[in-house]
């Protein structure tokens, strides 16, 4: 058995799977680098396989933290595991699109799923988990709640600053002018999409396009995001630990 | 040159003498210029003038950490943030007059030339006006097309000639032309060796890597037109060839794995760090679209020539010359990857940069990455997204690698 951790800036994942590639424990806390997120993570999933630390044979880890993380064997960025990851997921993948908290990226993957090549974005939060967070603050919802508040918007919005500190009060400004909630939600979710189709359209966006991370929990973006690229958009089954499965793959490859 | 020396410690000595006789000279009443980093230098040379590089300045107030009180200082002054930082660090220099990294002596006119990009017009134009001063101004329109048309040869070479009146004004002395020749030869010979040296990189492994690149380009940018920097090219090539005769790389405590080019200007304050990253990675960067910017060669000795070549910076030549440009460098040094350094600062070189990529993509396969910095602004740089990147493609260099070695 094998370990994958993926630290991210807000979040910490861990998976451990077997030689039959099946996924025996996984695990996500909301806290990341820098917290006892990632201890946390790996102790729930070890837990929910119901193996102790020393059957593990191998363990990488991937994301923001993995420099300060001394645990595992191994560290591999998240380009690298999202890669392998989704592709191992979805065969067909051609192009990932990972949204995180701190950062966006699409990866295109060649037709062995091997990275080909990749964009990320500039080193700001717009267009990433982070920008979102700050949006549902100020429409004092849940970032869970987001998306379905999303849904009933009845006219569209614009933010139209792409720096998440004045889209915080350019949006302040609208729902001070009466803007309703659910119009600037909406609007939040396509000012990301816009931004990392930006980046996407720069790659170029190879079907089947995959979406992994945790803004693809939010069905509001994933929408936005199919309506900016014109594309379909395949959002994976726990999209949030597709990182620490490819670092668990890795694990399993390099134990052998 | 005396052997028993490396050249890393000639060039030293050179980069310091150059700055102190420069100070001492404006002491000594002598007239000094300030001057973009690639302008006409044999003019200045033949009327003897001393010449200080505001752009190479500022660079080392960047590499020594000292740039961001000149920053904030131009910034105060009304200076928008989004300018190139080698100019807000030269306007505040210009202003503060004193670096306890180093010193340059205030100018008593201006030499410019746009062939580097078209920021320098008025930031120079505003020192000038400012200082009192007179500028001289060389203006190398863009090539639009692959060669430098005639009627810009023509253009140019007529702002030469004017130049050099304006230089005959300024110094009250007449302008000798054979010297100017002689001139031509050892600024012609000097970059040869310039591109000699650096060439060598292409042996597997290179005996140096490109942050040694970025330390010896001080001389080609300052010392071209002047015998000892042509004599320590050649000290360097000699050294370098000796390296390569014992199979000796750039690293004697590891092996250089990866083989890099570098797009765009260093990240001067943070040069150790973005060496270190790469090094760590077995990553070698052992060379660069822009050092390659001072190989000012002349077909002829006379300003014709000097025209057509000084209008041949890569960065005032069309999209194709610098796709192709990377492309024969990625076959000459035999590259696994290339890191293009998106640089807050460089207008011009950012413009075209992500169609540079693809194209060069397209053409060689080679694995990239792009990342955000800025020549001499430490705020515009993350050190953990620089690492990942670099970390990312040394994992896609690697996966290529292997699938190669599978495949035989």
């Amino acid at each position: 058995m094998v370990l994958g951790i993926d630290i991210g800036s807000s979040s910490s994942k861990a998976v451990i799977i077997n030689a039959q590639l099946e996924i025996l424990g996984k695990a996500v806390f909301n806290t990341g680098a820098g917290t006892q997120g990632p201890e946390k993570a790996v102790l729930a999933a070890l837990r929910e396989a119901g193996i102790s630390r020393e059957e593990i044979k191998f363990s990488v880890v991937t994301g923001y933290g993995r420099m300060t993380y001394d645990k595992a064997d191994k560290q591999i960025t998240e380009i690298t595991c999202h890669a392998r990851g989704a592709a191992h997921m979805v065969p067909s993948a051609r192009t990932v699109i990972d949204i995180g908290g701190q950062d966006a990226k699409v990866i295109r993957l060649d037709k062995d799923g091997k990275v080909e090549n990749f964009v990320m974005n500039e080193k700001c939060a717009a267009g990433t988990g982070r920008f979102l967070e700050v949006m549902a603050r100020i429409l004092d919802c849940s970032i869970g709640n987001l998306s379905s508040l999303s849904e009933n918007a009845s006219e569209e919005i614009i933010i139209s600053n792409t720096c998440t500190v004045f889209a915080e009060s350019e949006v302040i400004s609208q729902l001070s002018s009466g803007a309703k909630r659910e119009n600037v939600a909406q609007g939040a979710h396509k000012s990301v999409a816009k931004r990392v189709a930006g980046l996407g359209n720069r790659l170029g966006l190879t079907p089947d396009v995959v979406m992994t991370g945790g803004v693809a929990l939010n069905k509001g973006v994933v929408a936005a995001l199919e309506k900016e690229i014109g594309q379909k958009i395949t959002v994976v089954e726990n999209p949030q630990i597709v990182g620490a499965i490819g670092a668990a793959l890795y694990a399993l490859e390099m134990a052998s | 040159m005396d052997k028993n020396i490396s050249s890393k410690q000639v060039l030293n000595d050179m980069i310091s003498r150059h700055y102190a006789e420069a100070l001492e000279a404006k002491k000594s009443g002598e007239l000094v210029a300030w001057a973009t980093s690639i302008v006409p230098q044999e003019l200045l040379e033949t009327m003897d003038i001393k010449v200080v590089y505001p752009e190479n300045h500022a660079a080392v107030l960047g590499a020594r950490k000292d740039a961001p009180v000149f920053l904030q200082n131009a910034e105060n002054n009304g200076y928008s943030n989004d300018l190139c930082s080698y100019a807000r660090v030269n306007i505040g220099y210009a202003n503060l007059k004193e670096s306890a990294a180093g010193n340059i002596p205030m100018p008593d006119f201006i030499f410019c030339c746009n062939n580097i990009c078209n920021t320098v017009i008025k930031w120079y134009e505003n020192l000038a006006r400012e200082l009192r001063i007179p500028m001289i101004l060389i203006d190398t329109p863009f090539n639009h097309t692959f060669d430098v048309p005639e009627h810009s040869v023509k253009y140019i070479r007529e702002q030469f000639n004017h130049a050099i009146g304006q230089l005959e004004q300024i110094t009250g002395k007449k302008f000798d032309h054979d010297r100017l020749k002689e001139v031509m030869k050892i600024s012609t010979e000097t970059a040869r060796l310039w591109k000699k040296a650096t060439a060598l990189a292409a042996a597997q492994p290179s005996p140096f890597n490109g942050f040694d690149l970025f330390n010896y380009m001080a001389v080609i940018v300052c010392m071209r037109g002047k015998q000892e920097g042509l004599d320590l090219f050649k000290f360097w090539a000699e050294e370098l060839q000796e390296k390569i005769d014992c199979g000796e790389g750039p690293w004697k405590d590891q092996p250089e794995k990866y083989r890099v080019m570098w797009d765009g200007i260093a990240c001067w304050p943070h040069l150790a760090d973005t060496s270190k990253i790469l090094r760590k990675n077995g990553i070698n960067l052992i060379t660069s679209t822009y050092p390659d910017s001072w190989t000012i060669v002349y077909d002829s000795d006379d300003l014709d020539a000097m025209a057509r070549a000084y209008s041949s910076n890569y960065a005032n030549r069309n999209l194709a010359y610098g796709t192709g440009n990377i492309v024969q460098i990625v076959k000459d040094f035999s590259l696994d990857g290339i890191i293009y350094h998106s640089n807050r600062s460089c207008k011009l070189m950012d413009f075209r940069q992500y169609e540079v990529q693809r194209q060069v993509h397209e053409q060689t396969g080679v694995a990239s990455v792009i990342f955000d910095g800025d020549q001499t602004d430490p705020g515009a740089f993350s050190l953990a997204q620089y690492e990942t990147r670099i970390q990312a493609l040394m994992e896609m260099m690697e996966q290529r690698r292997n699938e190669r070695l599978s495949r035989r």
